[in-house]
């Protein structure tokens, strides 16, 4: 395993070394008071300093755990890396999480310093103080509407800093030594706890040394040649292991700018002024933006609709052909150019997509439609596949050599294997250094030789040598008949239509897979709208008989395509209902990144489920529900259930499955 | 938390006092010798059932109603009554029932007109736009940005306020008045026709406006629930004349107020 430089094998260090090599460049900006506030790397360092060595005079030392929680703000960044440089390890927690949640990552954690961005947050701590004894400080960022609280425990961050300055100022020898305590770091030294989102069961914490997220960090630089020239903008969770390394540690190690929005909903708007070259996103954010720009496209003139799709069509067609720089007829280049100035252009600006070089999308499968639809308007769209045990980095697709259904080969110094029972396995230098307190599922996960179970099941693309996830391994299983059926690919399939948000896919050891859709509120909204159904909340609009029609439509067409694949014939939908409430990661039925709790949901509905194998047409279903302030509601409902007619199976292609059986 | 606040403010002094001040259109009387002080720092909620006189209390105190009887003081000045430019002058500003917004400009620019009273540059200099007329707009726009960022508005920034649902243009509506500075702020039923969550949000601002800027705030409001969590005093009416006075719990067990809301038994 290659070593790193040591003057350069910690953040801090990183910090300092940018601070001389590119002084005057832009490290960080915020958007505040309607106004981009810039910070250089000199500067940058300057407030990590100052905050660090408050940090140290209120107490935190080496080895203490500490969390930082709210959206991206530079400062909380700077006290990721502040406590660092003390040696203290950040455990970032996500900002949405309900204050039981917090309470377990925290107490688990034993953080004794929170980092925190306003009233909100400070109010979760106070409500499981109880819980957490250990957590002696609380730092904020937002002093809003904390006026009057108990300030014994509270702080706000100018404070920590002016406590720093005054140090600094007072005492000549206070910038060495902690200048000395920062080059005491190694790149071996554990650099921070990230809790994984926990798709089943409770989450673990991550830990991650120092050479492990540099070392792929740097490799990422190197394979898309990023530099300090790059804008990225930081919107994704901090706890979240793609932000920690996209907007902190490649930053660190490219020197590249990192922005924050404005605020969460101002992100679109925001990108577009920065203007981005280096773009993150899970497949989600492209799918909303895509469904914004057609809900959009729906309510503009007959013309411009005409114009639109005329050249979304020539984009389909030649787009991406030209983007991987294939050899293209003259009038197709001539009739791109025509739509690029016409449509693809304004289109890409008004996503803040104009200057990105390089996009990515991970995180879950994405659509191919979607996925054809950006790469067809120019944007350089990529699929990687990563984990928090790996520091992100497992594969990424090389410009050029982009598939919709594979995510890629191999990144640099990542080795990959598949096992017998077909689950993918990987060693890399960014492979984590175990769970936090908890041998068990280290060992679990991780083998004597280094090598980690990612828990999915794929296999090498053999036209291309790509790696193709199939789904997550232990959720693959098989209908009574012996079809396989693997309920992500079917959902996949089903979120491709823009009026589906989110489905869960049932049938494992049934006779026939079934399906529970979640609608997507703005585009059968609009849809809503445009049709006069008249509806007052998600659930009166999802039990309206008319958007069963639809979602029933959508439904047969997924069918149709599963016919067409051998494998999957067997597995076509033959029953689906559409939920009353919309899926949500405050009542533990999503993660905290969006991703599916399949088990928990299977159980949470299960009267439902048993209704789809009882040959039931409704079935009644009351949930707990916890509202946003975390006090807990139940709603009942009567919910339908659709059957659906599977697509007759193409003759030549049934007889060869048999064959195949 | 509100708990202290509400002690504070009990000892602080009275900014604004109404003595006896009866109104009436016509025939039909509107107020009937009503007296109640607001005090500095305080929320003062003014509750009531439909047609109580509730709104016609809000008028009179700002100027825009002249009492036929009766006397108000605003900071110790005592006065029979008071047009709205001078009331505004002196620092009280409003929100209506029904939203009176610039529909056709953006959310910056009718939280801007909200300062007109603070800009002292004469429309030459304004036309040049350059020193003190530069430097006077920048600050106005500066404090505007403050206000944006305390509502949470920076995403409907530079939308027209004609587009935005009914919830953000009471949002709206209130970082204009807020754009005042003002030192006694006036709201009319700030909860009107929102859901249950734009009403939490709505409470939040308005408990965020009083103590970080220490506004004080008359509010009318028929949600008892909300007015009950939200005043440090309330004054009911009905028909016209005031039955009772008090924090929240007072009011809440009095007789007349039970009956003024549930009805009689008859």
């Amino acid at each position: 395993m290659p070593s790193l430089d040591p003057s350069l094998d910690t953040l801090p260090k990183l910090l300092s070394h940018n601070a001389s090599a590119f002084g005057s460049r832009p490290a960080m900006r915020h958007k505040d008071l309607g106004i981009w506030q810039t910070w250089t790397w000199a500067q940058a360092l300057d407030e990590v300093r100052a905050f660090s060595i408050g940090l140290a005079e209120i107490g935190l030392k080496r080895g203490d755990k500490f969390t930082i929680i709210g959206s991206n703000r530079p400062r909380l960044y700077w006290a990721m890396c502040a406590g660092q440089a003390l040696g203290a390890i950040p455990v970032p927690v996500y900002a949405d999480a309900v204050a039981e949640e917090m309470a377990f990552v925290l107490a688990h954690a034993e953080v004794t310093l929170a980092v925190v961005e306003d009233q909100e947050q400070v109010d979760k701590l106070i409500a499981v103080a109880e819980q957490l004894p250990q957590l002696s400080q609380v730092i904020y960022d937002e002093s809003r509407g904390l006026k009057n609280y108990n300030h014994a425990r509270l702080i706000s961050f100018e404070d920590v800093q002016a406590i720093g300055r005054k140090k600094l100022a007072s005492d000549a020898d206070c910038r060495q030594r902690w200048e000395a305590g920062m080059r005491e770091g190694k790149g071996k030294d554990l650099s921070v706890i990230l809790y994984t989102s926990g798709t089943t069961g409770r989450s673990k914490g991550v830990m991650l040394t120092y050479e492990n997220t540099i070392i792929s960090a740097r490799n990422a630089n190197a394979f898309d040649r990023l530099d300090e020239r790059e804008e990225v903008i930081a919107y994704l969770p901090l706890a979240w292991v793609g932000d920690y390394v996209f907007s902190y540690v490649q930053a660190f190690t490219a020197g590249y700018c990192v922005n924050c929005p404005e605020a969460q909903d101002t992100v679109v708007q925001d990108r577009r002024e920065i203007g981005t070259t280096y773009a993150f996103a899970p497949p989600r954010v492209y799918e909303n933006l895509l469904t914004i720009t057609m809900v959009r496209m729906a309510d503009a003139g007959p013309f411009k609709r005409k114009v639109f799709d005329f050249f979304i069509r020539v984009a389909r067609r030649w787009g991406e052909k030209i983007l991987d720089r294939e050899r293209v007829p003259l009038h197709a280049r001539l009739l791109y150019a025509l739509g690029d100035f016409f449509v693809y252009g304004p289109l890409k600006n008004q996503f803040g997509l104009s200057r990105v070089r390089i996009g990515y999308t991970a995180g879950e499968a994405i659509g191919p439609e979607l996925f054809r639809f950006y790469r067809g308007i120019g944007l350089n769209l990529k699929q990687l596949y990563g984990q928090t045990e790996a520091s992100v980095y497992v594969t990424a697709q090389p410009d050029g050599q982009i598939y919709c259904d594979t995510v890629g080969t191999a990144s640099p110094e990542v080795e990959l294997k598949i096992s017998d029972s077909g689950e993918v396995l990987y060693r890399s230098p960014g492979v984590f250094a175990g769970y936090y307190k908890d041998p068990e599922k280290t060992a679990e996960v991780l083998t004597a030789d280094g090598w980690v179970h990612t828990g999915d099941a794929g296999f090498f693309d053999p036209k291309n040598g790509q790696l193709k996830i199939i789904d997550r391994a232990n959720d693959v299983g098989r209908l009574t008949d012996g079809t396989v059926f693997a309920p992500k690919y079917l959902e996949n399939k089903l979120k491709f239509f823009p009026n589906i948000r989110e489905a869960v896919a049932v049938g494992a050891g049934r006779e026939f897979a079934c399906a529970m859709i979640n609608i997507d509120l703005t585009a059968v909204g609009s849809w809503a709208e445009r049709n006069n159904v008249v509806y007052a909340s998600y659930q009166e609009l999802a039990a309206n008989p008319r958007v069963y029609d639809m979602i029933a439509q959508h439904i047969d067409e997924t069918n149709r395509s599963l016919a067409e694949e051998a494998v999957m014939a067997g597995a076509q939908i033959r029953r689906f209902l559409i939920l009353h409430k919309e899926l949500d990661p405050d009542d533990g039925e999503l993660t905290r990144t969006q991703k599916l709790r399949r088990g928990h949901i299977i159980d949470r509905y299960s009267p439902l489920v048993e209704a789809f194998y009882n040959g039931s047409t409704d079935a009644q279903i009351t949930t707990q529900v916890t509202f946003e302030d975390g006090h807990k509601g139940a709603i009942a409902a009567r919910v339908t259930i659709r059957d659906l007619k599977p697509a007759p199976v193409p003759a030549a292609k049934s007889a060869k499955m048999e064959r195949a059986a | 938390m509100r708990a202290p606040a509400a002690n504070e403010t009990a000892l602080g002094e009275s900014l604004l006092a109404v003595e006896d001040v009866s109104l009436s259109f016509g025939g039909v009387r509107a107020l009937t010798g009503v007296s109640f002080d607001i005090r500095k720092g305080e929320i003062r909620a003014i509750i009531g059932p439909n047609g109580a006189g509730k709104t016609s209390m809000l008028n009179v105190v700002n100027g825009f109603y002249q009492p036929q009887a009766g006397r108000i003081s605003f900071k110790g000045m005592v006065r029979k009554s008071m047009r709205p430019y001078a009331a505004a002058q002196g620092g009280i500003a409003r929100t209506f029932q029904n939203l009176a917004l610039f529909r056709g400009m953006t959310t910056l620019d009718n939280i801007l007109a909200g300062r007109t009273l603070k800009m002292h540059r004469g429309f030459f200099w304004q036309l040049l736009r350059y020193g003190p007329a530069l430097r006077e707009e920048v600050e106005h726009r500066r404090r505007v940005e403050e206000i944006i960022d305390f509502l949470e508005i920076a995403a409907i920034r530079k939308v027209q306020v004609g587009r935005l649902p009914y919830g953000l243009q009471k949002r709206v509506e209130l970082g204009r008045a807020l754009a005042m500075e003002p030192d006694l702020l006036l709201l009319d039923e700030p909860m009107a026709g929102m859901n249950l969550e734009e009403k939490e949000d709505m409470s939040r601002f308005i408990i965020d406006v009083n103590q970080q800027y220490g506004t004080t705030i008359a509010l009318i409001e028929h949600d008892m629930g909300v007015v009950m969590d939200l005043s440090d005093r309330v004054v009911v009416l009905d028909y016209g004349r005031k039955i009772a006075d008090g924090t929240p719990d007072e009011v809440k067990r009095d007789k007349d107020v039970i009956r003024a809301y549930l009805g009689e038994t008859h």
